[in-house]
Order: C-alpha cells, then sequence, then structure tokens
C-alpha cells in the first residue's frame, strides 16, 4: 500500500508516545491483611485458603494443606471455634460474614474421609523437645515442632490425649472420632506420648550442654534430662470453688469434674445423682456445656444462674442461642447465698453505673436437685513452682513476646498463660511456641532457624504484618447478592436427648459456595477488572491471576485502584 | 439484559473477569490477548470513559467478526486523540472523514463491500454526541432510512468536549458547560425536551437499538455482539463519563456511569425494530443527588445554596424514565430505597413494552 | 455507436460504462436526468452497482468518500446548490487523494435561486483540490467521464467533470457512445493507492499539525502538476484509442496569427468559433482558445497557445464579485503581464443566453473593451436601480426592486 504522507498511518505507531510520562501518582499492586488473617489466633491463612477451595475438588487438598500449615485441627476447628474470623469478616458490612468456619470443617472432614497426611518435609535436627500436656496447645506445638525437624515426647497425666477437647467439650459439640483422628494424625507423625504420665521435675527433664552446643555458659541452669527445651500447657481444669453456704445434703459439685466425668465412660452424674432439676452457676462457655449436658443426662430442667446480665455474659453468643433453643433457663441478676437438698436461696442483682452487680437484698428460692458451678477454671501451676525466674501473676504463668518464661529454655501457652480462653488461642500458641523454641534451639546450637526472621536476643519475631484491609478500601459493587448459607441443626428436641453432632456441616455445593462468597479483601483473586478498566492498556496479564502495571503508559488516572473488588491496588505518589 | 449472568457470589458476572470461568464463559476484555482496537499511547486525558468505551465496543465487534471490519470516525475527541501524526492508537481498518458525515461515509464503505462482494466485512460507523446528535443527525437518519449494513456506536459525554466543553443536543439539563455556563439566573443548561436518539433511532424502526455504559462491560460486549448478529441499520448508545468536562475525578470514571444508571438518568435498555426488548434493571437505586454531587459541572446545584427545585426535576426526570423503560422490579418497594415509588406507566404505547 | 441522445443520456450511459461499483446521489436541478438513468440501470441489473439515494449533496460525497476508500469505484453528480453543501466533503475527498469522479452540471449559485448555467459552482470549488474538466460538446462530456476514471485513480486525485447545465444536459445531440469493450480496453480495474482493508489495517484521515500540514500541502501541489502530464497523455491515448480528440489541457482555434483570442470554458466556445469564424471572414485576425482542463491551470499551454496574441479577451460564465473575472487571474499570472492587454466579459451569467450577434458586436470593437464587461448588461435599469440605492439608505433587495422595475415576473433569458 502506498500510504499518502502523513494522512495515512501505520497501525499502532502511538506506541512510540510513552505516555507514563503524564503520572503523579502510580498505581502499585499490594498485599494487604485480611480482617480474617488477622483475627485468627491460630494465624491461619484464611483468604489464601478459601482461594483455593473456591476453584472446587481440584484444590480441596491444597486448600487443606494450607490450613495445615498453621493449624493441625480443621475438623475440630469447624466445630469449636468461636469463630473471630467471621466476626471480623468484611463480607457481613455487605449481606453476611463468609461461612469460614463452615468451609474449614468441610475441608477438615474432607482430609479425613481422604486420608490426606502431611510429610515431614525437614532433615532431623537432633534436638530433643518435652511438651507437658497434650491439650490443643501442646498437640500443636508437637506438631510444628515435628515439622520442623525435631523429636517431640509429649507427656499428660490424663488417660487420653486432647485436654480440653475431649474433657470439657461435650461430644454433641465435637464426636470423639473426629477429635481423635485429628489427633492421632499428629501422633502419627513421630510424636512420642506418655499418658498417665505427670511431670514433677521439669529441670530434670532438660539436658546439660552438649558437645555441639554453646551452652557453656548455661551449665548450671540445666541438669542430665533428655530435653532439650520444654513447652509446657497444661491448661487450667481445675474448677473454681466459691465459698457459699450449703445444708449438709445439699448437692454441690464442679462444672469441669462433671464434664470430664462423661470421658470416663462411667457416668457418676446420672439421672439419679444429678436430680431432675439442675441450677448452673456461672455464665461461661463451661457453664453453657454443663446445663445442656445436664438435659441430656436426664435433668428435665436445667437453669443458668448468672450475677450479670447476658450482655455481660463470657459465654458466646453462638453457645447461648443454641442453650436457649434447648430450652436451657437463664437467671439474669442472681447469686446463690444459701444451698440445700432440694431448693437454692438466690439473691437479686442490680448494676451499679459502672456496671458491676450489687446485692439488692431481696431473696428467692429456686428448686434445684443439685447445683453445678462453673465459676472459671485455675490452672495446675505446680509443675513450674520453684523453678528458677518462672514469675506467676493472677494465677497464670508470665512468658515474653515469644512465649517463653523467665527460665530459658522453657516455654508455656494455652490456658496457663495470659490470653483468651480457647481452643483456637491454644493452637495459635502451640504454632507461636514452636517458632520460637525452633529459633532458640538455633540459637544455642549453631543451626540457622527454619523460621525466618531471627528476632532481637536470637528470639523467634514473626515478619512485620501488612496492613489491614478494611471494608472502606473494596469496590463491592462487583460481588453479586449472597447471604451466607447456614449450617444444619438438629430439631431441638431430638438435640436434648442424645449426643449426636448438634451443627452438621455443608455439603460440597454449599462449602463451595461459601467459599466463593470471599471477597479477598487486599489480595488479588484474579478478577481482571484492572485489566479491563484501563483506558490505555496500560495494564498487561501475564497469565490467569497475574498482573502487570506498564508504566511506560500508565497514566495514572487510578480507575484500576478503584474498581479492584478487593482493594488490592493502591495510588502511591510517583517516585521524583 | 436478557444475557445469562454468570451466578458467581464472589464476583458474578459484573467483574471483567474471573479465574474460575471456562474460557468461552470471559469477557472478550479479560482474555490475554484481546485484541485492543485502541491501543497505549493515545492522548486521552486521565480516566477518560471514551477511549474505554471505544476499546469495549470493538473489541467486541472484532471478536464477533473475527477481525473483519472497518470502523469509520468522525470528528471529535476520539479521533483526535488516537490519530495526531505521526501516532495512530488503532489496530483496526480506520478511516476519518469529517465531523457530521461518519454514518454516510460508514454507508459508502458498506456499499462498496457489497458491491465488490466483500460482505463478510461488517462496517461501523462512530463518533461522539455532537457528530451523532447535531451535526451528524440528517447522515445518521438517512443511514436508518437505508437501513445500510453499519452499526453506528455514539459516545455520550454530552458535550462538545474536544473542543472545550461547549454544550450539544444531548448535554443534560443544568450541566455546566462553556456555553451554557454556571452564571446568572438560571447557571448551566437550560431544560429542554432533551434530544434522546436511541428513541430516534427505534423511530426508524431499524433491527437494533441498545444503550449501555461503561460501568458494565460485561453488558456492553453483550450488546455489541449482538447487534453483529444483525444487518441492517443498527444502534448502539453509550454512555461514557468525560472526568474533564464532567468535572470528575479520573479514577471516578466508572462509578460516575454506574449512579448514572442507578439513578435512573441513563436508562440501559435495548430495542428491536421500534420496540423496548429488555432494560437493565437498576441494582441498588440512590437518588440523583449521588450522581450529581461528584460532578463539578453540577457543583452549581449545591453551593452556594442547595437549588432543591432543579435537583427535583432532575429527580423527575429520573423517576419517569424508571416508570417507562421498567427500570425497577416490582418487588422493590420504597421502604427499602428510601425513594418514592416510581409512578407506574399505564399505557406503555410505542415503547412496545406490552406484555412485558 | 451513434446515438442522438440527451447530453445526461450520454454521460449516464459513458459512466455505466466505466463500471463504477458505488453510485450515490441527490437529486439537484440540471443533473437529474443522469443520475435517473444511471438508477434505472442498477435498477434493471443492466448495471451491476450499488445505488444509493441519499438524503443530500453532502452524504452524497461521503458516501462516495467511504467507497473509494474502501476500494470501490465510486461516482457522483450534483450542480449548484449542491456541490456547496457537500463541499466540506468535496476538499476532504481530495485530502484524503480518493479518485471520486464526479459531474457537476454547471449552475449559478444563489442566492437569487436561479436553476440554469454558469459556471460559478464549480468555480466556488476550483481550490479544493480537485482536477477540473471542462466539456464543450456532448460528445466531449461523454468521452471526458471515461478519461476522468482513469486520470483519477492514476494520480488518486478526484477529478470533476463539468458540464453546463441544460445547454449541454439537456440537449440532444448526435453522439458516438463507445462500446464496453472500447471502454474496458482504456479503463483498467480500480486499484487503489490506499485502501480499508483488515487484512492490512492503517489509519487513513489523521490529524497533521504545523510541523507537516505544509509539506502535505506541498506534495499535493506537485500532484497537480503532475497531472498537467496525465491529462494530456489520457487525452493522447484517448485519441489513439476512439479516433477523435477529446479533452486534453488547453483547444487552440485559428489561434496561429491571432492578434486576439478568445478565451473561453464549456460550450460557449461552440458560439464564440462561430462568431470568430464570421469575424475573420471580415478580415479581423482573431481565435479562439478553449481552456479543457481549468484545474490544475495548464498556464505554460494557454501561453503557448496564444502565441503572439497581444490581446486576450476572456469570456466567463463566472463572477467573483470582489475582484471581477475568475479564469481572468490564472490567465493573466501565465502570461508576462507586459506583452498583453487582458479584457474581461462576464456573460452568460444564470443561463441568459449568448449570442452570436452579442459576440460580434463586443469583438468588433475588442479595442475599445475596457479591462472588465458585462456583456448584454441592461445599463438603464442598473442606472436606475443604483441611483434609488443612493438615494435611499435601506432599499430592500436589489433584484425584487429590478423586477418590480422591469414590470416582469418571469426571468428574461435572452
Amino acid at each position: 500500500m502506498d500510504k499518502p504522507f502523513a494522512i495515512t498511518l501505520d497501525v499502532g505507531s502511538s506506541r512510540a508516545n510513552h505516555t507514563g510520562a503524564w503520572r503523579t501518582e502510580r498505581p502499585v499492586y499490594v498485599d494487604l491483611l485480611p480482617p480474617c488473617n488477622n483475627a485468627c489466633p491460630s494465624g491461619e491463612n484464611i483468604q489464601q485458603w478459601l482461594y483455593d477451595a473456591e476453584e472446587g475438588p481440584a484444590r480441596y487438598e491444597a486448600a487443606w494443606r494450607q490450613i495445615m500449615a498453621d493449624n493441625p485441627f480443621p475438623a475440630v476447628m469447624g466445630r469449636v471455634c468461636y469463630r473471630p474470623c467471621e466476626t471480623a469478616c468484611n463480607r457481613a458490612q455487605l449481606d453476611s460474614a463468609v461461612g469460614i468456619n463452615s468451609v474449614e470443617r468441610f475441608l477438615g472432614d474432607e482430609a479425613l474421609r481422604q486420608g490426606w497426611q502431611v510429610p515431614v518435609a525437614a532433615a532431623p535436627t537432633g534436638r530433643r523437645v518435652l511438651v507437658v500436656g497434650a491439650g490443643p496447645s501442646g498437640l500443636s506445638a508437637a506438631y510444628h515442632l515435628t515439622r520442623l525437624g525435631h523429636q517431640v515426647t509429649i507427656k499428660d497425666a490424663g488417660a487420653e490425649p486432647g485436654g480440653m477437647m475431649r474433657y470439657g467439650i461435650p461430644k454433641y459439640r465435637l464426636p470423639r472420632d473426629i477429635l481423635d483422628a485429628e489427633v492421632y494424625r499428629i501422633l502419627d507423625m513421630g510424636v512420642t506420648l506418655e499418658l498417665n504420665t505427670r511431670v514433677t521435675d521439669i529441670q530434670a527433664e532438660l539436658a546439660g550442654p552438649r558437645s555441639d552446643s554453646k551452652l557453656s555458659e548455661r551449665v548450671d541452669i540445666f541438669k542430665d534430662g533428655e530435653f532439650d527445651a520444654a513447652f509446657v500447657a497444661v491448661g487450667a481444669h481445675i474448677g473454681r470453688r466459691a465459698y457459699i453456704p450449703a445444708g449438709d445434703s445439699a448437692r454441690i459439685m464442679d462444672a469441669v469434674t462433671m464434664l470430664h466425668g462423661m470421658e470416663e465412660g462411667a457416668v457418676p452424674m446420672s439421672g439419679p445423682m444429678l436430680g431432675r432439676r439442675v441450677a448452673v452457676y456461672g455464665g461461661g462457655n463451661t457453664a453453657m456445656d454443663a446445663a445442656r449436658t445436664a438435659r441430656r443426662l436426664g435433668a428435665s430442667e436445667a437453669v443458668v444462674v448468672y450475677r450479670r446480665t447476658r450482655e455481660r455474659m463470657p459465654a458466646h453468643d453462638s453457645e447461648v442461642e443454641e442453650a436457649l433453643e434447648e430450652g436451657i433457663q437463664m437467671r439474669w441478676l442472681s447469686t446463690v447465698a444459701h444451698a440445700e437438698a432440694g431448693k437454692l436461696l438466690i439473691e437479686k442483682m442490680k448494676l451499679d453505673e459502672t456496671g458491676f452487680p450489687q446485692p439488692t437484698g431481696e431473696f428467692e428460692e429456686l428448686e434445684a436437685d443439685c447445683l453445678v458451678l462453673a465459676l472459671g477454671q485455675n490452672a495446675d501451676l505446680s509443675v513450674l513452682e520453684g523453678v528458677p525466674g518462672v514469675a506467676f501473676s493472677d494465677g497464670v504463668v508470665e512468658v515474653g513476646p515469644d512465649l517463653m518464661t523467665g527460665h530459658p529454655g522453657i516455654f508455656a501457652g494455652g490456658d496457663m498463660v495470659p490470653a483468651e480462653r480457647t481452643v483456637t488461642v491454644a493452637i495459635g500458641h502451640g504454632k507461636k511456641a514452636a517458632r520460637s523454641i525452633d529459633a532458640w534451639l538455633c540459637s544455642q546450637g549453631g543451626r540457622p532457624p527454619q523460621t525466618p526472621p531471627q528476632g532481637a536476643g536470637n528470639a523467634y519475631a514473626a515478619p512485620a504484618k501488612h496492613g489491614l484491609a478494611e471494608f472502606g478500601g473494596l469496590n463491592t459493587w462487583y460481588y453479586a447478592d449472597a447471604p451466607a448459607t447456614v449450617r444444619p441443626r438438629l430439631e431441638a428436641a431430638r438435640r436434648i436427648t442424645t449426643f449426636d453432632e448438634v451443627t452438621g456441616g455443608l455439603d460440597e455445593s454449599t462449602a463451595l459456595f461459601e467459599a466463593r462468597r470471599c471477597m479477598s479483601c487486599g489480595n488479588c483473586f484474579g478478577c481482571d477488572n484492572c485489566y479491563g478498566v484501563c483506558p490505555d492498556n496500560a495494564v498487561l496479564k501475564l497469565g490467569d491471576g497475574v498482573y502487570e502495571i506498564d508504566y511506560d503508559y500508565c497514566k495514572g488516572c487510578g480507575l484500576c485502584a478503584a474498581e479492584c473488588p478487593c482493594g488490592a491496588i493502591e495510588m502511591q505518589p510517583e517516585p521524583s | 439484559m436478557p444475557y445469562q449472568r454468570i451466578k458467581f457470589y464472589q464476583t458474578g458476572s459484573l467483574a471483567v473477569g474471573n479465574r474460575l470461568l471456562a474460557e468461552d464463559q470471559r469477557s472478550v476484555q479479560s482474555t490475554a490477548g484481546r485484541s485492543n482496537a485502541l491501543t497505549c499511547g493515545h492522548r486521552a486525558c486521565q480516566g477518560c470513559g471514551e477511549a474505554l468505551g471505544a476499546r469495549y465496543a470493538l473489541d467486541a465487534v472484532h471478536r464477533a467478526t473475527q477481525g473483519q471490519m472497518i470502523a469509520v470516525n468522525a470528528t471529535g475527541c476520539l479521533e483526535v486523540f488516537s490519530t495526531p501524526f505521526p501516532e495512530t492508537s488503532w489496530q483496526i481498518a480506520w478511516l476519518h472523514s469529517l465531523f457530521g458525515n461518519a454514518p454516510a461515509v460508514a454507508s459508502g464503505v458498506a456499499a462498496a463491500l457489497k458491491a465488490m462482494g466483500r460482505t463478510d466485512i461488517r462496517v461501523v460507523g462512530q463518533g461522539g454526541d455532537g457528530g451523532t446528535v447535531d451535526i451528524g443527525m440528517a447522515c445518521l437518519s438517512g443511514m436508518f432510512e437505508r437501513n445500510d449494513d453499519v452499526l453506528y456506536i455514539c459516545y455520550d459525554n454530552q458535550a462538545y468536549m474536544n473542543t472545550g466543553v461547549q454544550r450539544s443536543g444531548a448535554t443534560p439539563p443544568a450541566a455546566r458547560t462553556a456555553t451554557t455556563q454556571a452564571v446568572g439566573r438560571e447557571p448551566g443548561n437550560r431544560f429542554g425536551q432533551g434530544k434522546n436518539v436511541p428513541l430516534i433511532a427505534m423511530a426508524h424502526e431499524i433491527g437494533y437499538v441498545a444503550t449501555a455504559t461503561v460501568a458494565d462491560l460485561r453488558d456492553l460486549e453483550y450488546k455489541a455482539t449482538r447487534a453483529m448478529d444483525f444487518h441492517g441499520a443498527r444502534y448502539l448508545h453509550i454512555l461514557v463519563p468525560c472526568p474533564l468536562g464532567w468535572g470528575s475525578a479520573p479514577a471516578d470514571t466508572i462509578k460516575v456511569a454506574r449512579l448514572a444508571t442507578e439513578s435512573g438518568l441513563f436508562p440501559v435498555f435495548e430495542a428491536e425494530t421500534g420496540a423496548v426488548t429488555s432494560s437493565t434493571p437498576i441494582r441498588h437505586r440512590v437518588p440523583v443527588t449521588d450522581y450529581l454531587r461528584i460532578q463539578a459541572r453540577y457543583a452549581h446545584l449545591f453551593r452556594p445554596r442547595e437549588r432543591t427545585e432543579v435537583i427535583a426535576r432532575i429527580q423527575a426526570a429520573a423517576d419517569r424514565n424508571i416508570a417507562r423503560f421498567g427500570l425497577m422490579p416490582a418487588d422493590i418497594s420504597a421502604e427499602r430505597t428510601g425513594l418514592p415509588a416510581p409512578v407506574p406507566v399505564t399505557s406503555p404505547a410505542g415503547l412496545g413494552l406490552e406484555g412485558r | 455507436m451513434l446515438k442522438q441522445v440527451e447530453g445526461s443520456r450520454a454521460v449516464a450511459e459513458a459512466v455505466a460504462m466505466c463500471r463504477p461499483q458505488v453510485i450515490c446521489a441527490y437529486p439537484i436541478t440540471p443533473q437529474t436526468h443522469i443520475v435517473e438513468a444511471l438508477s434505472a440501470m442498477v435498477k434493471d441489473e443492466t448495471l451491476n452497482a450499488e445505488f444509493l439515494n441519499v438524503e443530500s449533496e453532502f452524504a452524497a460525497m461521503s458516501v462516495a468518500i467511504g467507497a473509494s476508500a474502501a476500494g470501490a469505484r465510486a461516482y457522483t453528480a450534483t450542480a449548484s446548490q449542491g456541490l456547496l453543501y457537500m463541499s466540506e466533503a468535496v476538499w476532504n475527498a481530495a485530502g484524503l487523494g480518493l479518485p471520486i469522479v464526479m459531474t457537476v452540471a454547471n449552475r449559478a449559485i444563489g442566492a437569487p435561486i436561479n436553476i440554469w448555467n454558469d459556471h460559478s459552482d464549480a468555480m466556488s470549488q476550483r481550490d479544493a483540490g480537485w482536477l477540473q474538466l471542462y466539456a464543450e460538446t456532448n460528445q466531449e462530456a461523454l468521452d471526458l467521464h471515461v478519461q476522468a476514471f482513469r486520470i483519477a485513480e492514476e494520480l488518486s486525485v478526484p477529478v470533476m467533470v463539468c458540464m453546463d447545465g441544460f445547454l449541454l444536459t439537456h440537449a440532444s445531440e448526435r453522439v458516438d457512445v463507445p462500446a464496453q469493450t472500447q471502454v474496458d480496453a482504456f479503463l483498467p480495474r480500480y486499484e487503489p493507492r490506499q485502501v480499508l482493508d483488515p487484512a492490512e489495517p492503517v489509519s487513513i484521515g489523521a490529524m497533521v499539525g504545523p510541523e507537516a500540514f505544509t509539506e502535505v500541502r506541498y506534495l499535493a501541489y506537485q500532484r497537480m502538476r503532475q497531472a498537467l502530464d496525465v491529462i494530456g497523455a489520457t487525452a493522447a491515448g484517448f485519441a489513439g484509442q476512439f479516433g477523435r480528440p477529446s479533452g486534453g489541457l488547453v483547444r487552440p482555434y485559428r489561434t496561429g496569427d491571432a492578434e486576439i483570442v478568445v478565451a473561453a470554458l464549456g460550450s460557449v466556445l461552440g458560439t464564440v468559433k462561430d462568431t470568430v469564424d464570421e469575424l475573420r471572414a471580415d478580415g479581423h485576425k482573431i481565435g479562439v482558445l478553449g481552456i479543457n482542463t481549468y484545474r490544475p491551470f495548464p498556464a505554460d499551454a494557454v501561453r503557448e497557445a496564444l502565441g503572439g496574441a497581444r490581446h486576450v479577451v476572456v469570456l466567463e460564465r463566472a463572477l467573483a464579485p470582489g475582484s471581477g473575472g475568475i479564469v481572468t487571474a490564472d490567465i493573466r499570472a501565465a502570461l508576462d503581464p507586459q506583452a498583453r492587454r487582458i479584457s474581461t466579459v462576464i456573460a452568460g451569467l444564470g443561463g441568459r443566453a449568448v449570442t452570436r450577434k452579442s459576440l460580434r458586436g463586443l469583438l468588433a470593437q475588442a479595442g475599445e473593451l475596457p479591462p472588465l464587461t458585462f456583456l448584454d448588461l441592461d445599463t438603464g435599469l442598473v442606472d436606475r436601480e443604483l441611483a434609488r440605492m443612493r438615494a435611499a439608505r435601506r432599499s430592500g433587495p436589489s433584484p425584487e426592486n429590478m423586477l418590480r422595475d422591469l414590470g416582469i415576473t418571469a426571468s428574461r433569458i435572452g
């Protein structure tokens, strides 16, 4: 073609014009911290495993492995975790929170169905770690330490592993076959478990100097034990007993013992012993468990007596709801003044200006065959008493940010350290303690740590967190309307007569639906919006979900950032 | 829109793409090897809605015709920012003649292709609102009347932007332009009847007429593609915000277009042979003030004092559109939106809404 | 084949034989018979082309632009008001280099509206960048269309074939209509210089700024100069193939020893030659120069043809109100100002007949010609009108006044 000068031009010759020179600010892809990840006490990368799960059956295993990288108990979590992730979930501000917990349960159950395992990839380090307590915290620590290549022995005073998961949470919330499967999956990785073994002298367990270590200055601390470090997580399983004036034949017991007793096989608190009407004193999750268990054991009435109001109850709202649905009665603003055989004397309380309950001097009677105390739990700290450097306060062990006690090499976590007392928090402690122990062992022994980076004083320090992905940073227009699915539940009447699991899980299609409701806050999920809305073709698509800004042509208009549904693009000033 | 929205609750079919979709369900814009009828290096302003709309529409036509297409462009922003010698950002066969003749030139191209036995090659004529609604109206009407095989696309940014934001027949009431300035007793453009070119096109009873905006890519691609199923005259009217002329932030271009549809001011619909066949329902209705506030061309409606009577008239126009085109499904009640329920049209004569 | 047909019909047949692919037309007197004939040929499929009835002349030229750019041979026709209405597109076609052929059935431009012949319409577009060829006879009108397509396509420049409205378009004369095979042999298939083709996409019609616009225009100017050669060569080729002279740059008549030469365009040349024959018989050394190609202006050919003539009388069928003659200016620019005397005679405006009697009277006294004369002007009428205008400040439109003065309601032709 003989193109006339200037009138006719070759296609695409505009590429010679680098309009990127126009910019005063530029778009940058960022990875922000989704609020679910931020809220998870066990530090799961929720956004990532939901991203994997969204792709369907081909990626369920990858999603599960992502959970397992942080938390070895997804099936358990899916039943007992209080889901701070869902409370924090940004989607709640759009329609309703993503059912993260439901999806986790689905993946956990799927793993059990498929028999997926976690191999140990690290080379053995030759180090041995003692874990005291086979509850969630100890088991989690054992899992992570084993994956890091360490040899772990768990010693637990009880007859079976699981801690509060087995002895505190009733079967109808956590079926024992599920619990056993996930516990033994950890143990099968090569963890030594010694049951019915109480540790009395922890210092004796710890090893002295090794030929390859730099422990010369610590010779005096360690005796000739066999372990290089210890993680203590014995929980808090001693029920607090308040002083309650009682007659001789008043029947009073504590909830922890009651629930513990459910596992022993024998049912000491059977119907006739428990009575027809059971009163539970306290407002926490244990009180709910005790009341609901009482009903299942045959009590026709279970009343929870609590000194403050529902809003002030420490029990998780979902548990209160389930309890109410099962016909548990609640007596707010009440304290037990006196217990007799067959009845209680209740004093009414009122809240003062500071929200503190004050006695009113008004009393009434409550018929009750048995009073179960659920007033909180104390930790048995005897295993650490007398150990040099270890400090206590308020009934728990003081630990540093790396969960190490005042004694070098001895770490603690779970209900026995200052923290919110949930299974998930305990599991999170186990992970953090494992990393801290690994870092500490390296500092002692000349091997670089498996987990980066090294903190000050050779302690493990987590990498700096990214900024939080807030709801305001999202462009929610692009998310289609889809409220949460709701897990099926047993009919209330059926629930109270059996110990069958109350809340069922989602099936695969609804779990997939739930996973796909995730907005992937702050993290690109490959929606192609940036690639599509740039008027200047200045976003390159290198592959599914992989984009690059072509700064030669980007004019910095900001449309990509404005139309990114998950807020994974930020406009930053153009570097001069 | 009658096409099936993909039920993807993560992003639905509202986002450009989705890695979880099968290839054949993806939008043209999401494919890595898209044709980029308009490529980078052009001189459009930052955030230009017309550059975006043009690429969207023409890439869709490119796919529908397997690249066998020719575009004829009227004088205007799109032409000027895309072909300043020595640079052109077009990657398709393209011709620019004059301001008012794009529809006629396109007719000529179509006639030539027919005479040469090349009806596999399809023709698109395109121009801004100025070149379509005003100076090009005679040629457009002639093309419609002859039913020439041309898809004409109007990129409507509601004023003569390229010459400095002067008022056109498409400028909405109360809007500030350089020839309807925000001064005097009635600042901004006067209230008239408007000049609804999609309805004019429908009055010509041509095979396919549709409106769209840059806020809904999937819908726009669907309409451009559907238009190519027809032969004969077709018309596509796309709302393309202009950050410069509208006084909106460049990053707000898509948001502004979205608000135009969600307020009811710009109805999105399709028509065949003079009757409306579908309309896109409003998803989350907003009052017109949400739309007006973020454009400086309407700033005089809010400062120094809020001109409530003018705003009310604009709101009334939006309400009329909603009623006339059936933009709100019946089950969305007033309480949910906080706005008065639109008055239902009792006799949808002339719009072919019977039986809907 | 010899035929006695109306000029319009002859042109339509010639155009049809050139195998146009797109014909677009808007009716305007006196072009209508051309496009009517072509429309019938397309409709009964004698001619295989696309015929578009467009909504205005602006649309007609625009359709032709689109068609030509897409690689089709395009044709349209217009006159007067229509040519003005498409003016923007006329310039656009030349600027884009599209070889469109258009018949202009020369007609006066209003106001006042006038449907009869003069050259003001084509003159208004003389700088648009089109070639302008003027036909003296219906035969030449027919022939020029065949040549026009070939010239246009060789140069990639549009060509206007001008034929006097009514005088040629509506006159029946004997013409020799060529055979299709002859035309096919003379006019090859259209091979566009540039074309809209998805297989090889380009952007046609870029915006060119100060840095390159001059060069673009210079190249257009050069193309016009090149056109002089192409026109000459095409006419020669035509003569060879069809056996008769037609077209070309200029056609001198009895200029060899002339002292006075009358220069003119179009059909009036017939009357001028008859008058010159009479004057020659009376001993006047007078000749005629027909200017066949007005754009590009064949300055060299004009100068050469004028030879030693001392006095050039330019007979113009158009008027530049602000300056006088139009063709005169071109001729004057081609000649040495010292050596020649040039007189402009404005004649035949708005279709007024140019008679041998009037011409003879004027040319016999050529020596007394002022620089600018209006042939057969009703001096009494205009003097009265001028006096009236001097007397009253606001005198109303002149034409109406003059008509009232004349006491007639119909226009006078002869």
